[in-house]
């Protein structure tokens, strides 16, 4: 449960940004490749929140897929699962996109 | 700016009954106040020509039993220091200890892995010397430390062949963030359903820049090699 420990730490970070606002919502980056769970990150932040000025905002997760490139026919692919293969078969793959785990951004205001 | 009317936010209280807001782009990346640690970590170590070595496993794979043989093996050529992460309990590091090394313990409570403030809290209590060899023993979990940089040089997973093969193909993100894998309990193949090959293939499958060097820490197979590897990783 790792989760656990980024979730308080994305509301660490919302609360120092919102400078003493409240936070309407909040809106994550989580990629498919980050090895964070969405559900289980929703399930923390409630938690996490409690008590902050995160308390009761909207938590909107954009889910972004994998992507890589290919070392052997140059494709970029996009990785269905955590497991890279190119459809030509070669699994010698350079991980491009999906490792992101951002705050993009957060709504403040009375 | 106002983001549901797109006012100024400061001009005269509305007639549409919604309170002001205003969207803040962070483009923040939530492991970046880790990463800065370990990045202050990873230049502590460079400075004093110290090796760290962040090592990894499910619970039970043999880390601590490797760790021993190594010490014993190794502690006269290189001067080994261990930081010992465990959910509880002090067992890890006396068991450190009583080959003659220097160890402290770290235990993360409710936490799942060890981050790189406990870490740089470790090494300050361990003070090791320059030119040495600090092995981090994480917590035992395949999921949670492969996320977490802490400055170390190489990410070492082990895995035992008491284990389900196909492992690496459960935990990607273990295999892919790790430079090496130590495959121990080697000595047991003879006894256990285990295809090393297969498993072998899965995991240089995953991470195809992987090294994998199949040991017994009771046994002794393969360890010149393990050592080879570390005394590579030296500047």
């Amino acid at each position: 449960m790792h989760e656990l420990s980024i979730t308080r730490s994305v509301v660490d970070a919302v609360t120092e940004h919102a400078g003493g606002s409240a936070v309407r919502s909040l809106t994550l980056e989580i990629g498919r490749l980050s090895g964070v769970l969405p559900d289980a990150v929703r399930f923390c932040f409630e938690l996490c929140a409690a008590g902050t000025p995160c308390e009761g905002a909207q938590l909107v997760i954009v889910d972004t897929p994998g992507r890589a490139r290919c070392r052997d026919c140059a494709a970029d692919v996009e990785l269905p699962d955590q497991i890279p293969l190119c459809p030509c078969g070669s699994a010698n793959l350079e991980i491009t996109g999906g490792q992101q785990l951002k705050i993009r951004q957060l709504e403040i205001g009375d | 700016m106002c983001a549901t009317c797109g006012c100024s936010g400061t001009t005269a209280p509305h007639e549409h009954g919604h309170g002001h807001t205003r969207v803040i782009t962070l483009e923040l990346d939530v492991l970046a106040k880790n990463d800065q640690l370990a990045a202050s970590n990873r230049r502590f170590f460079a400075e004093h020509g110290i090796v760290a070595l962040n090592l990894m496993s499910s619970p039970g794979a043999g880390k601590t039993t490797l760790l021993e043989r190594t010490i014993r093996d190794v502690g006269g050529e290189l001067a080994v220091s261990v930081v010992e992460g465990d959910q509880a309990s002090g067992l890890d590091a006396e068991r450190i200890r009583a080959t003659g090394c220097a160890a402290v313990q770290i235990n993360t409570g409710s936490g799942c892995h060890l981050d790189a403030d406990m870490v740089a809290r470790g090494i300050r209590e361990l003070g090791p010397p320059d030119g040495s060899v600090v092995m981090i023993e994480n917590v035992g979990n395949l999921v949670c430390p492969a996320l977490f940089d802490l400055g170390e040089r190489a990410k070492v997973v082990i895995m035992s062949v008491t284990e389900g093969a196909d492992k690496p193909l459960k935990y990607p993100q273990m295999f892919r963030a790790a430079d090496l894998m130590l495959l121990t309990k080697v000595d047991l193949l003879p006894h256990v359903d285990f295809d090393a090959g297969r498993c072998t293939a899965l995991a240089t499958h995953v991470n195809p820049g992987l090294d994998v060097l199949p040991v017994s820490a009771t046994r002794g197979q393969g360890l010149a090699a393990w050592y080879a590897w570390l005394r590579t990783r030296r500047p």
